[in-house]
Parts: C-alpha cells; structure tokens; sequence
C-alpha cells in the first residue's frame, strides 16, 4: 500500500470533484442571481430552461465532494462544516428552495413570482456562502486537538464579506456567457452588455484579495513573494483568460466568452490551491494529517474510480443532447 | 435560561432525518411497484397497466424529487451537528455513505430518466429494464444506509483505539448483527406504505367512480399484497426484537417498560413510565406474555432498565410509547388486510364505501408507524450514539453552541416547512387530476426535457392562468 500515496489520490480527486463543482454549478448559480434584472419573464424562462436539464446533474458533484471528504478526508469534513455552521446552514437552504423554484416555477402560473424570488434568493445565497468558504479557507481556522475551537461567525469577517461578493460576480459572469451561448436576439444582446460589466467587478475584486491576502495571512505572501517564481504562471493565464473574453466579446463570438471565463476560474482556484498546498485544513493540517485510515481510502477508491468515468460520460452526453440554443417559447411551462 | 446544544442537535438530527425518511420510505416501495406494472404492461398488454404504470411514476417523481432535497441537507447534518462523531467514525461511515451516494448516483444517471421520460422512446422492454434498475438502485441505496444505522447500534468489525475507529473486518461491519433484521423490517415498511397508499388512493378513485377498472385491478393487487406483508412484518418486528434483546436489553426493557429484571414479565397494554421513580403507574397488562415473547417460556427472565445506572437509561416513555404506536397500528393493519380477505367474496370490496373510506384513511398509517418504529429504535439508543462506545454528548461538534443550534433548528422547520407545504400540495393536485386519457399524454410527451424528476408530471401547481404575466 505503500507504493502509492493513497491521500495524494484523494487529493487529486477531492479536487477534481470541487473544481467541476463550481464550473458547472457557478453558472446555474449565476443565472440565478441575474434573475431580477432580466429583460422581462420570456428572457426569464429561456435562462431556466438553458440550465434546466442540466443543474441536477451538476448539483449532484455537491454531494458527492461531501461524502467523499467524509470518506476521504474527515479532518476538513469535521472542521469546516462546524466553522461554517451558519454558512453550510444557508448554502443548503439556498439550494433547497433553488431546487424546488426549479420545479414548481413552470408550473405556477399565479404564483410564479414568488418562485422567481426564491430562486433568485436561493442562488444569491448560496452563491455567498460558497465564496465565505473560500475567504475562511484563507483565513484559517482556529483548530487544537484535530477540533474546530472558534466561535460561531469567525467566518464572516470584512474579508470573506469580499470573497463571497467575488463569488457571486464571478458566478454571475459564467451566468452572462453560458446565456450568450444558450440564448439569441436581445436576450444575447443583453448578456453581451452585462458581461464587460461583470468583469470589472471581478477584476476590481481580484485585485482587492489579492492586496488583502497578506494581512489576512503571512504564509501565502511568503509562498507567492518568497522565491517560488513559476507558480506566477497561474494568475498570468487568469489573466490572459479576461484578456480573451474582453477579446471575444468585441468580436461577438459565442463559444469561446464561456470558455474563457472558465479558463478564469480554473487558473484562479489552482493558483489558491498552490497558495496553501499541501496544507488543506489551514493553518495546521495537511492533507496526510486529515486523511483517513488508509484501508478506508483504499476501499473507497476502488467504487469511486469505478463510477466517476461513468458520471462523466454521462454528464457529458446529456450537454450533447442539449446543445444548442434555447429559444423564447420553447421547451416546457 | 440555558440553551443546550447536544437537546437541540437531537432535536434537530431527529427532525431533519424524519423529514427525509417520509419520502424514501414510500419511493422505495412505490419504485418496485412500478417496475411491477411494467412487468405486467409487458407480459400482457393491458393497457390498464400502462395506465396506472403512468400515473404512479408521476407521483414518484415529486415524491423522489422531495427526497433528493432533503437528502443533500443529510449529508452534512453529521459535519455540522456531530463532528466528533464523524472524525471517530469516518473510517467506516465516510465509505458506506459515498458508497451510498455513488450508487444512488449510478443509479439516477443511468436509469432515472429513462424511467420518467423514455416512454415511446426507447423500446418497452428498454423501458421495463429501467423501471427494474431504478427499484434496484432505491435497495441498493436502503443497503448503505441502513449498514451504517445498524452499525452504530450494533459496532461490530472495529477497533477503537485513539479516540477512532478502525475497520478490521469490512465483511463483519457491514453485515453487522442488527443489519439483517433492519434492513428486512425496513425493505417490508417500505412495501407495505406503499401498498397502502396506492390502496388508498385507489380507493378514492373508486368512491368516486373514476378508472374503475384500472383502479380495481390496482386495490385488488394491493390487498393481495398487504395481507402477506402485514403478517409478515410482525413475524419480522418479532426476529428484530429477539435481537436487540440479545444486544441492546436496556432498549427492550424501555419497550416493554420493565423497570426490573424478573420473571414471568407482563405484556403491558398501557402504562405511564415514570423515569424519576423507576416504576410504571396505571399499569394494565397481559401477565407473563412479555416473557412468553421474548424467551418463550411463561416464566422465563426479562432484563429490566436497573441493569444499567439512572443515567444510561434512554427516555422509558417515548420509547414505551412509540413502540405502542407502531406495534399497534402494525396490528391494525393486519385487521384491515384481513377484512379485506372477507370483503372479497361477491366482489364486495370494490364497492363496500366503508371500508374504502376506511383505506382511504389507512393510507397515512404507514408513515406514522415508520416514524414511531424510527423513535423506538433510535431514542431506544440513547444516550448510546455509538452503541456502547460513544455517547451523544461525546459525538456533539464542541464548538457548537445552544444559540447556533436552536438557530438552525427553526430554520429547517421553517424551509421544510414551505418545501413541504408546497410539495404536498402540489401532489395532492397531481393526484386530483388522476389519469390522463392516453391521446393527451402523447401529447405533451413531444416537447419533453429530461433530468428534472419533477418534469415528468405536467400538472400546474396553481390555476388562474393569468397570460398578462408573461408578456
Ligand atoms: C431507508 C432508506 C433511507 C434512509 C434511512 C436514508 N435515506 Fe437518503 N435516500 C434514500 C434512502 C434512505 C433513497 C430512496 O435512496 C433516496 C430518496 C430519494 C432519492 O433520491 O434517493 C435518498 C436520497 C438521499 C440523498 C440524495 C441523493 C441524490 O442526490 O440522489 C442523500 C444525499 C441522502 N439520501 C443522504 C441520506 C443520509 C445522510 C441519511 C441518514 C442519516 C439518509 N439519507 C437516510
Ligand atoms: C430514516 C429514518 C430515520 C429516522 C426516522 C431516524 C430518527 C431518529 C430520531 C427520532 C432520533 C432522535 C433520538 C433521540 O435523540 O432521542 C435519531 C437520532 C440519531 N440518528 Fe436516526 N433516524 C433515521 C435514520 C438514521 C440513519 C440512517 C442514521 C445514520 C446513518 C441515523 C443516525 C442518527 C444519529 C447520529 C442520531 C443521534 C442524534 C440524536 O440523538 O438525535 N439515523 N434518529
Ligand atoms: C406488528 C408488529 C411489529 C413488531 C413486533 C415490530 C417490532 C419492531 C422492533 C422490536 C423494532 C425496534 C428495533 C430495534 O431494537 O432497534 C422496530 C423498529 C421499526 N419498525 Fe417495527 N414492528 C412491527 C410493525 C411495524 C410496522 C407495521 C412498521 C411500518 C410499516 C414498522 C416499522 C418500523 C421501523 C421503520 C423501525 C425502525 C427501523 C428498525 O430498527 O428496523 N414496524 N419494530
């Protein structure tokens, strides 16, 4: 067993799980915080109906990152989620009424502004509670004996205040170009407006954490200023990822606004990866303090490697099928 | 006034787990019904079954898709609530929970949609094989579950060192000694609410006089099926019994409400425990049948709850009464299942209003009996959390405080409380509807979109079609 590092696996997987995560949720998540400032309730039901077939699936990865950090690494399962009481408590609230607005908003007539309000709210909410859990992972966590000791709103500080605002911008931008994708005639038009917007907040707020990250917490300006020059690498692909999407948007291409935005996500999460790596339950816990015993990974690997090739067959067929764009009137009330 | 964490936790845990309980308990008995039909559609070509096969797999879908929401609150419920349990734990309970996510996973992104959506789209026997995987999925997913449950009544295949524990033996944890007899009461409760519910509402169908033949077919069969399940529950509730009394004596004696081990212990029909002087008052009972059940023998010895100190005793009355609740509504089942036997001759049952008011009734019993067999089991527990390992107190999450506790509890009440209202009413409209012709289901089959479970049903949740809105 020794041959392979079981928790460097884990790792890798946990990762990879959180990763499509966000790119996949972010967008449905940001739909969902545009809602109120949608042209009008045509536009309204082409943005439900672009993620419609597909938010279920994408929400499922959630569930999965949860049992498998369980599994995997209890450590983080049983710090984060007592730190972030008050957090995971909305994020799940958020979510449920997201799911259920999902399902009962084509089928109200009467009714259908309350489910747009909460699915706006859900997805607002959530959205905010997911950046709070990044701010608070580079913060720390107040930890002795592998326990959580702090109170029950160090999580909510001015910094992850920043960072969860982030994360809704940022969502609302995946919102912006998946809808530009998806959508056609004003609604796209709408989209190409609101994105250069959007990023600027994202820009602006980058910048904000960026400066603010080193005050907040030493050892990451020590990795990104000590001497480890190739990971710069990653906020400069972050970077070259916006001028891209400012690029394609002048040239009002379709594809590729989406791809870039996924591209900033993407640099941006492995670069915070890289600012704490290995440590994974900051600022204490590596991530072969928080593995479980190794017998336990073992046996999970086995169904996880399984059953993730599936998922991701899957999960990619149903994007097939549902390609294309979706227009005013279509699909299902 | 001093809030205290660990009562609302269990407040809490209690009250989010019997939310969600409500809903699997009657997907997985409806899931294997519905594959039934299907079996029985393809076999005979009967378009009666199709019929019903139709109209059942729209209700499993909101049902199915209230399950799903309330399960994604579960799987963080141990992290927030009980993290010292989960650090102990988790080299067990972290596999068998994603094993149980990763299969139910499987199981909705292979077969679910065929199942909701497939319907003259993919060949019928495509479509039956479905229906069949989906019911699978649901046991495959009661399988995890319940190992995990069984297991922290029953710890079996661990080592506890270090304040974790250590799976020695994966055979022995899972297939620990309570887990057979769980998961076999369970999977028969699951049947069982959802022949009842299906007996019901065909039974207002009748009342009514709608679909009178397909609805006859459909009580006919349930009836069938009810009266071999409901005795066979009580068989099984018996083996369950005589096997916690071999693990867990001090959850029986709460049951049975024996404060001290003797002999010759009587069935007690009503009692009121009272914990702080150790006895029962107004006690009525059956003498020695308590003894008789659990040993055989008129004279046998019962354990009694002072085995144990005062303090590990679990609440004697909840658990004396839940399982009064459960036991007694198990019998009432069976008399129903019965009288329905009776009814049968002359074909009266189809017509007897009485007793299809009385089904009609009957059909909320299940759900009642699930969750007082629930409280039975887990209350029984405490303050065990970890049977006979970890108490309730060591498992709480020490940063949690009373006010954070209590305000999460009023949150999910009151989330749970609209997620349900509208859930329910919606059903209820679904259910109103009652079959769509066949032309008409055609129809709205054409401008289909999978995935969303609830998308397999058409029905508004409101009328008052109000076009100004949309414009
Ligand atoms: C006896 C059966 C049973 C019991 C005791 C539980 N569940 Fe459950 N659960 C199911 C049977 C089930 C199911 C039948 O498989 C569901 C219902 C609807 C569904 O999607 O699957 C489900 C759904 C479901 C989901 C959603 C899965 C998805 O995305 O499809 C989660 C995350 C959980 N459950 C988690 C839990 C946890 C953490 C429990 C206990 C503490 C629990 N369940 C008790
Ligand atoms: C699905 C049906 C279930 C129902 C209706 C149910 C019901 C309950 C109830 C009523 C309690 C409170 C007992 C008390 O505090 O006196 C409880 C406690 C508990 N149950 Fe279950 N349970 C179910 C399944 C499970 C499963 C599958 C697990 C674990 C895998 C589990 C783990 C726990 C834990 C950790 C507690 C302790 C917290 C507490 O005491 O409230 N339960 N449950
Ligand atoms: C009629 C006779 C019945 C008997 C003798 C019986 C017996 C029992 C016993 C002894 C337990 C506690 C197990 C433990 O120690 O943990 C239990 C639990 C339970 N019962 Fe029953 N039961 C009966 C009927 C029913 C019915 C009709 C239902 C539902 C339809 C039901 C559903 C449950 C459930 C869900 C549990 C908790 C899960 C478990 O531990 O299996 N029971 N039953």
């Amino acid at each position: 067993m020794d041959m392979f590092d079981l928790s460097l696996i884990w790792a890798l997987i946990i990762g990879f799980g959180i990763m499509m995560y966000v790119l996949m949720d972010g967008f449905d998540l940001g739909l969902g915080i545009l809602f109120p400032f949608a042209p009008d309730e045509d536009a309204r039901d082409v943005m439900m109906n672009s993620v419609a077939p597909v938010w279920d699936g994408n929400e499922t990865w959630l569930v999965l990152g949860g049992a498998g950090l369980l599994g995997a690494f209890p450590l983080v399962y049983s710090v984060f989620l007592p730190a972030l009481y008050i957090g995971v408590f909305l994020m799940l609230a958020g979510l449920v009424f997201r799911g259920v607005a999902f399902e009962l908003r084509f089928k109200s007539r009467k009714n259908r502004h309350w489910w747009n309000r909460a699915f706006c709210w859900g997805s607002s909410v959530a959205a905010f509670a997911q950046g709070a859990v990044v701010g608070t992972y580079i913060q720390g966590f107040e930890t002795e004996n592998f326990a959580y000791v702090g109170g029950a709103f160090d999580w909510l500080t001015p910094f992850t205040v920043l960072t969860g605002i982030g994360m809704m911008i940022g969502y609302a931008l995946l919102g912006t170009t998946w809808l530009i994708l998806k959508s056609e005639g004003y609604i796209q038009e709408w989209a190409y407006r609101l994105t250069p917007k959007l990023l600027v907040g994202v820009v602006m707020i980058f910048f904000a954490i960026s400066l603010w990250t080193p005050f907040v917490n030493p050892v990451v300006w020590q990795r990104w200023f000590g001497n480890i020059e190739i990971i710069w690498i990653l906020p400069g692909l972050a970077t070259a990822c916006m001028a891209l999407l400012v690029m394609s948007i002048r040239q009002r291409r379709e594809l590729l606004p989406f791809l870039s935005t996924l591209g900033i996500f993407l640099f941006t999460y492995l670069g915070l990866v890289v600012s704490k790596w290995p440590v994974i339950v900051p600022p204490n816990y590596t991530i072969w303090d928080a593995a479980s015993a190794p017998e336990s990974q073992l046996f999970l690997l086995i169904g996880v490697l399984f059953v993730i090739p599936i998922i991701l067959t899957y999960t990619a067929w149903t994007y097939w099928v549902f390609r294309g764009k979706v227009k005013v009137g279509e699909g299902y009330h | 006034m001093e809030l205290d964490p660990l009562v609302l936790s269990r407040i809490q845990f209690a009250f989010v787990v019997s939310f969600h309980a409500i809903f699997p308990v009657f997907t997985i008995g409806l899931a294997s019904y519905i594959a039934l039909l299907h079996g029985l559609f393809y076999k005979t070509e009967n378009p009666a079954w199709e019929r019903l096969a139709v109209f059942w797999t729209k209700v499993f879908a909101v049902v199915f898709g209230m399950g799903v929401v309330s399960g994604i609150v579960m799987s963080f419920q141990f992290g927030t609530n009980w993290s010292n349990f989960s650090q102990a734990a988790a080299n067990f309970l972290g596999p068998v929970l994603s094993y149980e996510v990763v299969t139910a996973f499987f199981l909705e992104a292979a077969f679910l949609g065929v199942l909701l959506f497939g319907r003259g789209k993919v060949p019928q026997g495509v479509h039956l094989f479905a229906a069949i995987m989906v019911a699978i999925g649901t046991f495959i997913s009661t399988f995890w579950i319940l190992s995990a449950n069984s297991w922290m009544h029953t710890p079996a295949g661990v080592e506890f060192t270090d304040n974790s524990f250590y799976v020695v033996s994966w055979m022995e944890a899972i297939f620990n000694p309570s887990f057979p007899y769980r998961f076999g009461h369970m999977a028969l409760a699951s049947f069982i609410t959802g022949g009842f519910v299906v007996a019901g509402v065909s039974a207002w169908y009748l009342l009514q006089g709608r679909d009178v033949d397909a609805n006859k077919r459909a009580l006919s069969m349930c009836l069938w099926l009810l009266l071999i399940l409901t005795p066979a529950q009580a068989l099984m509730g018996d083996f369950h019994g005589l096997n916690t009394l071999e693990y867990q004596p001090t959850k029986v004696a709460a049951m049975e409400g024996n404060w001290e081990t003797r002999e010759g212990v009587p069935l007690l029909l009503f009692a009121l425990p009272d914990q702080e002087a150790q006895e029962n008052r107004f006690e009525v009972g059956i003498p020695k049948l308590a003894s008789l059940i659990l040993t055989h023998d008129l004279d046998g010895e019962v354990p009694g709850l002072n085995e144990v100190a005062v303090e590990e005793q679990p609440p004697v009355s909840i658990v004396f009464w839940a399982f009064r609740v459960m036991v007694g509504l198990g019998f009432l089942m069976i008399a129903v299942s019965l009288a329905g036997l009776v009814l049968r001759r002359g074909g009266r049952v189809y017509e007897h209003r009485g007793f299809l008011q009385l089904l009609r009734v009957m059909s909320v019993t299940p759900f009642i009996a699930v969750l007082a067999g629930w409280i039975v089991t887990e209350a029984g527990r405490a303050p065990w959390l970890v049977y006979g390992i970890m108490t309730h107190a060591e498992g709480l999450t020490p940063s949690l405080t009373g006010g954070m506790a209590l305000f999460t509890l009023l949150g999910y009440i009151a989330v749970y409380g609209v997620v349900f209202y509208a859930g329910v009413y919606y059903l209820t409209r679904v259910v109103r509807n009652g079959m769509v012709p066949k032309e008409e289901e055609r129809l709205i089959d054409e401008v289909e979109r999978p995935m969303r479970p609830w998308s397999a049903t058409h029905i508004p949740f409101d009328d008052d079609p109000a076009p100004a809105e949309r414009s």
